[in-house]
């Protein structure tokens, strides 16, 4: 089915390449802008990385979760063998522990922390922002080792139409189409429709199971945008219905549904969301403005994995009301405000060990300041305290202090610390391990969290960078290192045996600790160079010794190349990217008790992967592109425990540590209408 | 907890601004002789040290400043005072020929004649 649509697909090309060509504005400008996709400000008090949507076109593909694959300071997992979603970390530590927005409202959090990140499409992404470290008060509490901020696409910027086709050799099909209009001066509305769908069972290991869901997914978005400059006042409405469904499991109970027997397994989620943002400047003081955003949404997952099962639905609302301003002038600004949050769960766990519902619900409020300093020159600070209640984690201050310095010219040095406090949504975040014959079992009652204690951690970094010239041309290196403590965290014990996964508070220390050193260069004009090398110490006291995280590479290197042609008058370019991954050994869950060939080395052995990627332009408007991802075909030898005797007591599908599947070959056009 | 003290302050000077007159927050653009990126953050430097400059943007282009200014606090001749002072001329207000020689030697704009 694919290989016909890819010779429609190159088809194509001749047609529209001849097209006569127009003004070159909007992709010019861009170009011109910016001579890198990521940037990293040197004015900036945090840490913070800004991707374009440039940036996300160097990958293969398709959602938020898969964007950061050309990007250092973000690790891409697999999760599991099953379901194929990315699983993302920073600074060792996994996305539950990163606060993940989208336009400032939090988006991915509690029922959605597996698979949140993949029901944004990545070309409705206009920019997104990488923050290292405490980050600011201002969106909550919850965030640990970092912020993922995402910009979508406004309507009133927008082009009047864009459609993108992707398809790709497992099997995934994607189909993108976005339209603008623009109401008199002031409204403007934009629709993102959004569908994805893989059709075709593969099983490259031949171990019985299917290497990646069937799947489907519809995502529809529109929003709505009000400006009024002379008055002083901006409006965004947005709604938005995501349906996703994934079949996954023996091959054989695909090709014969009705069979009974067979290992399966569903998840479907439907998710509506509904989000009215109103800003106003004053319009004699243009740098005070009120901000109030709020946003509802509803997130409803039914799945089963074998026999267990799992059910979770939230209603979640979030209200924030900002303002700023200046004290006496604008070296010093503030920012203060409330924010609400309201949470209903509905939670239906059947699986060894435990069966049960988690029905609850949970609400905030909590008032915020931000003060920030700027000499004008080359110091500056951001002072945050938040003070929150929250029905289970009670009453709480969380500080955080971020401090900017440039000692010479081009070096600028950072320095953060902060706190954060969360309610660790328990079965949500580990859903991996649904897919395994493990009992679950938490071993403490008291607290208010599944009978566990709220997660606290303290977070510590330091960072300096320095730009400067080699032959002339502009590079730059990097050093970043910070270090999480956990006061308390709800431990995810894998260690202690091979059938059982246990939940418990910390008792003694856990912290991450992480080092990354980049250096960038530009030895031509558009020839860019990225490397990185990074490195983790996570470690944590289990019941039954201090061990490092499972699934967690103490070293990782990374390098990235990206070439484009210059740009020609009638718009035609080229442009070549490939990025190389080295992951060095993982720990690995204990395996100890299984049968010979069902256990896994204390480590797992260190891999390479290679993706790359070329793009040809035949003008402003029209583009193709190619790409493979895992070039050298490396796979995890054997991705499933078990697999021989699904039901088995030695089943499981959660220990990835590497790709499942082999090479995969893709392409893609984009078409504009400016 | 000094921070929220500033705050409550600011708070009370906000209420209080709206019940006063306009020239708390007047505006101006008028042209300050620059040249460079080194020029904008000593020129925004120099206005936003002045008691009652609450915001001023020097623009690299046009060589306009931008100044949001508390009237009841200074005038805009203190201001361009202020940036004379520093080696920049302004419409009213011209630097000595000492505090112009103390510019670093990229921010020696061409001054007019008679200087």
């Amino acid at each position: 089915m694919y290989k016909y649509f890819l010779i429609v697909l190159f088809a194509a090309i001749p047609a529209l390449a001849q097209e006569p060509e127009q003004k070159d504005t909007l992709a010019t400008v861009t170009v011109k802008t910016s001579s890198s996709s990521i940037r990293k400000s040197q004015t900036a008090v945090t840490n913070t990385q800004v991707m374009t949507s440039r940036e996300l076109l160097k990958a293969a593909c398709c959602n938020l979760a898969e964007s950061f694959e050309t990007n250092p300071s973000i690790d891409v997992n697999f999760t599991d063998a099953l379901t194929g979603a990315k699983q993302i970390k920073m600074l060792g530590l996994t996305s539950p522990y990163l606060m993940i927005t989208e336009e400032n409202i939090p988006s991915v959090r509690g029922a959605s922390q597996t698979f949140g990140m993949t029901f944004t499409p990545g070309t409705w992404v206009e920019s997104i922002q990488i923050t290292k470290g405490a980050g600011s008060v201002v969106n909550g509490y919850e965030s640990i080792s970092g912020q993922i901020n995402t910009e979508l696409i406004k309507p009133a910027t927008d082009i009047p139409f864009f459609f993108n086709m992707y398809g790709s050799t497992d099997s995934r099909l994607e189909l993108n189409g976005h339209f603008n209009e623009r109401f008199g001066d002031k409204w403007s509305s934009s629709l993102f429709v959004h569908g994805n769908m893989r059709r075709m069972p593969m099983d490259q290991n031949d171990d019985g199971f299917l290497d990646n869901p069937i799947s489907s997914q519809i995502n529809v978005m529109n929003r709505w945008q009000y400006n009024n400059a002379e008055k002083g006042w901006v409006s965004f409405i947005t709604a938005r219905v995501m349906n996703d469904e994934k079949l996954t499991g023996e091959v054989a109970s695909h090709h014969n549904p009705s069979a009974t027997g067979f290992w399966k397994s569903e998840i479907n989620t439907q998710r509506y969301d509904i989000a009215t943002k109103i800003g106003y400047v004053f319009p004699d003081m243009p740098y005070q403005s009120i901000g109030f955003q709020n946003a509802y949404s509803r997130h409803v997952q039914d799945s089963y994995f074998g026999n267990n099962i799992y059910n979770i639905a939230q209603d979640s609302f979030y209200s924030n009301l900002i303002l700023n301003s200046i004290i006496n002038n604008t070296r010093h600004k503030f920012a203060a405000g409330i924010n609400f949050t309201l949470d209903r769960y509905r939670e239906n766990v059947i699986v060894p060990g435990i069966d049960n519902n988690f029905d609850r619900i949970d609400n905030s409020l909590g008032a915020f300041a931000e003060y920030t300093f700027d000499n004008s020159d080359n110091f500056s600070l951001i002072a945050g305290m938040r003070a929150d209640y929250h029905n289970r984690l009670g009453v709480f201050a969380t500080p955080r202090l971020h401090v900017r310095y440039n000692p010479w010219a081009d070096g600028t040095l950072r320095a953060s610390a902060g706190r954060g406090k969360r309610a660790a949504n328990i079965f949500a975040e580990n859903q991996q391990l649904f897919a395994s014959a493990r009992s679950f079992s938490i071993l403490d009652l008291g607290g208010k969290i599944y009978g566990l204690d709220p997660e606290i951690a303290w977070n510590y970094g330091i960072s300096f960078s320095q730009k400067f010239k080699i032959f002339g041309q502009p590079s730059d290196i990097g050093f970043d290192l910070y270090r999480t403590d956990f006061s308390n965290q709800a431990v995810v014990d894998l260690y202690a045996n091979v059938h059982q996964v246990s939940f418990y508070n910390l008792t003694g220390n856990s912290s991450a600790t992480s080092l990354q050193v980049d250096f960038n260069y530009e030895p031509l004009k558009h020839l860019n160079l990225r490397t990185a090398y990074k490195y983790y110490d996570i470690e944590t006291d289990y019941l039954s010794g201090t061990n490092q995280r499972p699934l967690q590479a103490r070293h990782r290197l990374f390098a990235n190349v990206e070439f484009a042609t210059h740009i020609d008058d009638k718009g035609h370019r080229w442009k070549f990217d490939t990025t190389w991954n080295w992951t060095g050994e993982q720990r690995l869950p204990t395996t100890e008790g299984n049968s010979s060939w069902n256990k896994l080395p204390v480590d797992a052995n260190p891999f390479s992967t290679v993706n790359a990627q070329m793009t040809r332009s035949f003008s402003s408007k029209f583009e193709m592109y190619a790409g493979v991802e895992n070039l050298t075909n490396y796979r995890q030898d054997k991705p499933i425990l078990g697999s021989e005797n699904p039901f088995g007591a030695e089943f499981d599908a959660s220990i990835i540590y590497a790709p499942v599947f082999g090479r995969m070959m893709y392409a893609g056009l984009r078409f504009k209408v400016k | 907890m000094r921070n929220i003290l500033i705050l409550l302050m600011t708070f009370g000077s906000l209420v209080t601004a709206s019940a006063q007159e306009k020239n708390k927050n007047a505006k101006y653009s008028i042209e300050v002789s620059g040249n460079c990126g080194q020029c904008k953050k000593r020129i925004e430097k120099a206005a936003l040290s002045v008691n009652g400059v609450k915001s001023a943007v020097w623009n690299e282009e046009d060589g306009k400043l931008s100044l949001i200014l508390n009237e009841e606090k200074s005038s805009l001749l203190d201001v361009e005072k202020a940036i004379a002072k520093v080696g920049h001329d302004t419409p009213d207000v011209k630097s000595t020929d000492a505090d112009y020689e103390k510019l670093h030697s990229c921010c020696k704009y061409d001054r007019e004649t008679g200087h």
